[in-house]
């Protein structure tokens, strides 16, 4: 008898568990009054909330429908986790950022909905202003699965200030006599960096790690991650042991670059020069330092520019993914991108010019955004990015360790970074 | 069975009806009271532990694509990935390592800690207080700050350099990263083993000293045949929570090298996040914890079964 109740009463626990986990997992249904939309992004910046937060209210000043928009800023290091952790745990977002190096997995899964009719029906919306190439990326059999809201090409960040304290020429006057190669790029570094007692040339988020950004390196010398199908490695190419040879001395001989595991922050004065994407321009504090920003130099293959992308795409299973695209929709119309534009170049090609731009990039000069952000859209190498980006990075990261070693054996690394991701792009 | 006679009522009368008596006995209140009590924690076991435990092994048993939101059963496909996966070895070697290094600098320290701190001696209470403080502090922002201490050129570097010693890239270096790793987690955790084994060592009574060194027996042989023995309990104890502890290390190597240089420090916990959070594999990922669930309750059944050996004062 005795069992048999506390069976029972377990039995009872266990159902009351379940249910209330029933309560738990159900999400809010679809049909119960205006929608509540929410979309995560990576920036905690105040002004791009501040700016996204003005153009919901006025999206839900003509859409009684909508309740409510909120901008969910996730940590930028763990981001992509974070978005999948939410959606696998029943709690995705209506509307999400997305970073180039998933964009492959985002685009093919179907976890987005498709955009292309609800912004090409929105008025005024001038679908065939954004430009083709931005848009590649995001697409799928056709269809436009992200809105790619910004393609932000890398530049130099320079502090003239240390620059000129070291008795070097500064890379605007490198430009303007030709000079402006990688050579000279990192003698710069190493000499401004060794006369401040600072770091030189910091290849910012790359920090031994995030080995992708080193893209905005190795395109100087032709070198790919992997072949345009995705298929071949190119850690091991000819061009690519040039480039990361030329990286390895820079870092460990030259010491124009700061070795792994030591943090500079250009931003803050720690480095002479960065590597990053223009939209960093708003850490810059004014009456801090004097700095200009200039196009990546050139490599032995030329002049050459890198794009890092954003995109921003509707979740397929979200209750309100109509609403979501409508709001994408007005979040990116001209006028809109036009405001956006300020913090995130815009993939439109009639506010890619130097005026439009200049007008809400009060930080930036014409012939910077002409130099670095108009000319690095329309020729710039996108980020490498895969199918499985995850996997393939950290096995990356894990073949490159042995390099950031003074006396790595570079070509044996490299073949052994391609040891490892052969079978991951070959499937 | 005696509940079955209370609802004898008036129809079937005896000699003397007495009133029916109440539903709610005394027995039923107390019984009725006891699982009221056991209930938030029992709704939270199972919620939070025994729901998941059997989930795990239901999505082991599938192939759980999140963005595509599909879900399909692949039967014994995960633990053949499991068989053929090249890492797995290295992540276990990582795992041995980490465990094993922890269990030996931990449980050493912690005893000599608790072994000097048992002296009397001036300013001891100062000295536990401040080997216990670590443990009480914030896991992540404790690895955070070692993490800058660590770094090249971070604040064990330079103190190095003031004595005229070149230190190496500490978290970086293939043979150091594990190391530091370790010793991090034992600084954080030593003092929380010196305190079990301080009270064990204070409930040793101490006419067992005296009548050894009557006998004339060295301190060194007075701790290895009094004071082993007699705090066995608490070494046991302490090397269960320890070896389970270590298996479940993930904050600080997240913190710390992110499973690097290579995979030098890729644990099978910090493995199990990155298939499942990481690559999106989330049944290969419930695979990897079921071996990890395994593996730690083999460890403790076999910790468990050796205290008839080597635990000689259990109360």
């Amino acid at each position: 008898m005795r069992a048999g109740k506390a069976l029972r009463g377990i039995a009872v626990a266990l159902a009351g568990a379940l249910a209330l986990t029933a309560c738990g997992g159900g999400g809010e249904s679809a049909d119960s009054g205006p929608a509540k939309l929410r979309m995560t992004v990576w920036s905690a910046n105040e002004a791009h909330l501040k700016l996204f937060n003005e153009i919901a209210d006025e999206y839900r000043k003509s859409h009684p429908d909508v309740a409510e928009i909120t901008f969910d800023p996730l940590p930028f290091d763990n981001y992509t986790t974070t978005l999948t952790t939410q959606i696998a745990g029943g709690n995705a977002p209506d509307l999400a950022w997305v970073f180039e190096n998933s964009a492959p997995d985002f685009v093919a899964s179907g976890a987005l909905a498709p955009l292309d009719d609800t912004l090409k029906k929105a008025e005024g919306y001038q679908y065939e202003d954004l430009s083709p190439a931005t848009l590649k990326l995001w697409q799928n059999d056709g269809k436009l699965y992200g809105y790619p809201f910004s393609t932000s090409p890398f530049g130099v960040f320079v502090n003239t200030d240390m620059v000129k304290k070291a008795g070097q020429k500064t890379p605007a006057e490198l430009i303007a006599a030709g000079q402006w190669t990688w050579d000279n790029a990192l003698a710069t570094a190493a000499a401004a960096g060794a006369k401040s007692g600072k770091a030189g040339l910091v290849i910012r988020d790359f920090d031994y790690k995030g080995w992708d950004n080193l893209s905005t390196f190795w395109t100087g010398w032709g070198a790919q991650a992997w072949s345009e199908d995705g298929k071949t490695c190119g850690f091991n190419s000819p061009e690519m042991v040039d480039a990361m040879t030329t990286l390895h001395k820079a870092t460990f001989t030259q010491k124009a670059l700061p070795g792994p595991g030591t943090t500079a922050d250009f931003f803050a004065g720690d480095s002479a020069m960065t590597i990053t994407q223009i939209s960093r321009a708003s850490l810059l504090k004014d009456g801090g330092f004097g700095w200009d920003l200039v196009p990546l130099p050139a490599g032995p293959k030329g002049n050459y520019a890198v794009v890092g992308q954003a995109g921003l795409g509707v979740m397929k299973k979200s209750p309100y993914a109509k609403q979501a695209a409508d709001f994408l929709a007005f979040f990116t119309n001209p006028t809109n991108s036009a405001k956006l534009a300020q913090f995130f170049p815009p993939p439109r090609q009639s506010q890619l010019t130097a005026e439009t731009l200049a007008k809400t990039n009060p930080k930036l000069k014409p012939e910077q955004l002409q130099k670095v952000v108009i000319d690095g859209i329309t020729n710039g190498v996108v980020k490498p990015s895969h199918a499985g980006q995850a996997e393939l990075s950290q096995q990356v990261r894990a073949g490159l360790d042995p390099l950031w070693q003074p006396n790595a054996d570079v070509k044996a690394v490299l073949d052994g970074v391609c040891a490892k991701i052969q079978p991951l792009l070959a499937k | 069975m005696t509940q079955t006679d209370t609802r004898v009522g008036p129809a079937t009368a005896g000699p003397a009806p007495g009133p029916a008596r109440p539903f709610w006995t005394t027995r039923r209140r107390d019984h009725l009271a006891g699982y009221l009590f056991i209930t938030p924690q029992l709704l939270g076991s199972v919620v939070f532990v025994i729901l998941p435990l059997i989930l795990v092994v239901w999505y082991s048993l599938h192939e759980w694509n999140v963005l595509a939101g599909t879900f399909d059963f692949v039967g014994t496909d995960n633990y053949q990935a499991l068989v053929d996966d090249p890492n797995l070895g290295a992540v276990l070697r990582a795992t041995g390592l980490f465990s094993v290094g922890l269990v030996v600098f931990n449980l050493g320290l912690a005893l000599l800690l608790a072994v000097l701190l048992n002296q009397k001696l001036r300013g001891t209470i100062l000295f536990r207080t401040l080997f216990f403080s670590p443990v009480v502090v914030s896991l992540v922002a404790w690895t955070i700050v070692w993490g800058f201490l660590l770094q090249d050129n971070g604040g064990l570097n330079s103190l190095l350099d003031t004595v005229g010693v070149d230190g190496p890239n500490w978290l970086r270096g293939e043979g150091t990263a594990m190391l530091s790793v370790i010793v991090v987690q034992v600084f954080k955790n030593v003092g929380l083993n010196m305190v079990l084994f301080l009270a064990a060592l204070q409930g040793v009574p101490a006419d067992l000293y005296e009548a050894a060194e009557v006998d004339g027996a060295s301190r060194l042989r007075q701790f290895w045949r009094i004071t082993v023995p007699l705090i066995s309990p608490t070494i046991l104890l302490t090397s269960i929570i320890t070896v389970v502890g270590s298996l479940q290390v993930f904050a600080q190597i997240a913190v710390l090298t992110q499973g690097g240089p290579g995979t030098s420090t890729t644990v099978l916990v910090y493995y199990l996040y990155q298939q499942a959070f990481q690559f999106h594999h989330f049944g290969y990922g419930a695979t990897l914890s079921i071996v990890l669930f395994a593996i730690v309750l083999a460890l403790t059944v076999l910790q468990w079964q050796m205290r008839k050996r080597w635990v000689f004062h259990e109360s």
